[in-house]
């Protein structure tokens, strides 16, 4: 009986309780983010007081963070499920690229008739997602039916998806025909538009886990998958339900991406991909599964764009901030994974001395 | 001999395909295809694939992935060119061994997040191969340096050759280094088949748990497997240097998941515990044809990738779909 409901002490943070409702030692991990991004905010304020904390530098920091904020939530959900999705960038690209063609055949001409562009603007958007879709589809299909790991079924879908890329555009950009700017770059009020599709994202998919029969199984089957199974939850169908998903956050941030620059090429940051699931590590998602919380990933996003915005301002004169940031990154992400190392061993050795 | 194993083996669906495709190139081009010239480009080509991809079969194995190891390649060939150059030590054999000593620290430095700190591997080389560019870029330097303006002797190594073959026009060589993949090949295989290590190494990757049990000691097993993969890489990027004639910073990186995909292709399981040699020098050189001859057959360059992603595909379900197999006719064995 007492594995069932083991220590119900309040003050025991290290107690495995159930586990939806265990928010004590997440929290912790949360708060440690927390503190982190403000501490590194106050640093840089104090540093460049007169650029760091300005309206100007908080809106562009806004919007640089949404596409990769957006790409990191996908990246989450499939790390929750035990997986990992490698060709979240990949997808992107090519709903940038596809969503551009349609753009560029319906509305390529001057004097297109504004009915045209709204059509051509619902239906590229429309034709996006779809690619998004389709793309979660084959992922999800790989790992969930053909049962291959996921690292290596996105790995050969992230080729595959660049090579249809690379073949449709001869790897040139293609245009939007600045049809979707005010989408990147636009604002409601003074909250830029990205940032508001991020935001948004964020909060369904927070409420889809929480809330949602999905969202606990799909917690359930990240924990341990062969627990779910004899629980009667449908590991397939919550595998490609968490690849479609997937593919359509990322074909998301696609369209914010080709609304932003405006133009979709298959190649276009490639450096995404690690950054993404950089993100969710330091936000606390577990890359084995079943664990992590959408507010992590928020705040991890927040952080690292901080760190990057301030270094640049810091190294203002130096060339080399990309480098120096690139650096920075590294050392952030195993500082954090030290910190969860030595806090977890912690736990363990307080829960083991209480025993 | 057992055939039906051999047949299902993913070495020899690799070879098949090999095969099969070098057929084809032959038949429709066979003059371009089929030259010495050819034959020692596509050589040439695997060397670097070839002795990445070494390193990362042993990672594989041992049930991990080292997505870290170009940054360990470039960094070590960078950082070496430029002691050689500020000493004026221009020496051919110093340039291996100054690649080796700082392929193998900073493959250390993985080992010990991984082997005492238990991180996860892909987490941790994500986050090295960040910190290992980043500071190369930032506190080294991130310019180009040409080998033949600086140096002589390294430079000229690029000139040094395995074979040369007169032909009726012109001449055909196999670069020197080749010879070092077919050495380092064979230290691999002799590590993996005929040592205690290897056996280490394939048991950490099946059962992790079981190893531990078994007496194999984890921490120091894979403190070997990373420092032994950033010396291979260390070699890889001189020899990287040596063949390209430069040394840029920025070249190598993003050469990881080509290197993953040609290991996997030859039978690795990345969830450890199974691959060869042989198996990723054919995948090796699958990879390279495909990325050196698809032209020949009158199929634009631009389709490289996609083919290369159907292959990978392919090639991890083939596996997939046997063990799918075998475990549904376990099940209805074992209940019939």
């Amino acid at each position: 009986m007492t594995t069932v409901q083991p220590h119900p002490t309040p003050t025991d943070s290290s107690a495995p309780r159930p586990r939806l409702d265990s928010l004590i030692p997440r929290d912790s991990s949360i708060l440690r983010l927390l503190v982190i991004t403000v501490v590194i905010f106050i640093a840089f304020t104090l540093a460049r007081p007169d650029t760091f904390p300005t309206m100007n530098n908080l809106e562009a920091m806004a919007r640089q963070m949404s596409e990769i904020g957006i790409l990191a939530i996908a990246v989450a959900l499939t790390m929750l499920s035990g997986g990992i999705d490698l060709s979240i960038n990949a997808t992107a690209n090519l709903t940038a690229i596809t969503a551009a063609t349609v753009l560029t055949a319906m509305t390529a001409a001057p004097d297109t008739a504004p009915g045209t562009i709204t059509l051509a603007i619902v239906l590229a958007i429309a034709a996006g997602v779809g690619v998004g879709f389709l793309c979660g589809l084959a992922n999800g299909f790989l790992v969930a039916y053909a049962k291959i790991p996921p690292i290596l079924a996105t790995l050969g879908t992230m080729t595959l998806f660049t090579g249809i890329g690379t073949v449709l555009t001869k790897g040139a950009a293609v245009f939007g025909q600045a049809r979707l700017s005010e989408l990147g770059n636009g604002g409601i009020g003074p909250l830029p538009i990205p940032l508001f599709i991020f935001l948004v994202a964020a909060v369904i998919i927070s409420f889809i886990l929480s809330r949602t029969k999905y969202g606990f199984d799909l917690y359930m089957m990240g924990t341990n998958p062969h627990a779910s199974r004899f629980s009667g939850i449908n590991n397939r169908s919550v595998l490609l339900r968490t690849y479609i998903l997937s593919g359509i956050l990322s074909a998301v941030a696609g369209i914010i991406i080709l609304g932003r620059i405006d133009a979709a090429r298959i190649d276009f940051g490639e450096s995404y991909v690690l950054l993404a699931i950089m993100i969710c590590v330091l936000g606390g998602i577990d890359p084995s599964g079943g664990f992590g919380r959408m507010t992590g990933v928020v705040l991890a996003v927040v952080a690292l764009q901080l760190l990057s915005t301030g270094l640049n301002q810091v190294l203002f004169e130096d060339s080399g901030a990309n480098f120096f940031r690139q650096f920075a990154w590294g050392v952030t992400l195993l500082l954090v994974l030290m910190l969860n190392y030595f806090s977890q061993r912690q736990r363990l050795k307080r829960a083991s001395t209480e025993k | 001999m057992n055939w039906r194993a051999l047949f299902a083996r993913q070495e020899f669906i690799i070879l098949v395909i090999l095969i099969a495709l070098c057929s084809i190139i032959a038949i429709i081009n066979p003059t371009a295809f089929l030259s010495v010239q050819n034959l020692f480009r596509i050589l040439r080509a695997c060397i670097v694939l070839g002795i990445f991809a070494l390193g990362t079969l042993i990672v594989l194995i041992s049930g991990g992935i080292d997505v870290s190891f170009p940054a360990v390649a470039i960094t070590a060939l960078y950082i070496s060119t430029r002691i050689i150059v500020d000493t004026g030590i221009d020496s051919v054999p110093l340039a291996f061994l100054l690649g080796s000593l700082i392929g193998l620290a900073l493959g250390l430095v993985n080992g010990v997040f991984i082997g005492i700190f238990r991180l996860p591997t892909l987490i941790v080389t994500l986050g090295t191969l960040n910190l290992f560019r980043g500071a190369l870029l930032f506190f080294v330097g991130s310019e180009r340096i040409r080998l033949s303006e600086v140096t002589t002797n390294f430079a000229e190594a690029s000139r040094l050759n395995l074979v040369t073959v007169q032909l009726a026009r012109g001449e055909a060589s196999l670069h020197f280094t080749f010879a070092l993949l077919l050495v380092l090949a064979l230290v691999v295989w002799f590590i993996l088949s005929r040592t205690m290590l290897g056996r280490a190494i394939y048991a950490i990757g099946g059962d992790r748990e079981a190893a531990e049990r078994a007496g194999f000691n984890i921490v120091r097993t894979q403190f070997f497997i990373y420092g032994f993969v950033g010396l291979l890489a260390g070699i890889g990027g001189i020899v990287y240097g040596i063949l390209s004639r430069e040394a840029d910073p920025f070249s190598i990186v993003g050469a990881e998941l080509d290197v993953i995909a040609a290991v996997v292709l030859g039978g690795a399981l990345i969830t450890g515990g199974r691959g060869t040699v042989i198996g990723t020098l054919l995948g090796v050189l699958l990879i390279t044809v495909i990325s050196n001859n698809l032209v020949l057959l009158g199929i634009p360059t631009e389709w490289q990738r996609l083919v290369i992603g159907i292959l990978i595909i392919i090639g991890v379900g083939i596996p997939a779909l046997q063990a799918l197999r075998r475990r549904s006719t376990r099940l209805t064995h074992s209940s019939g």
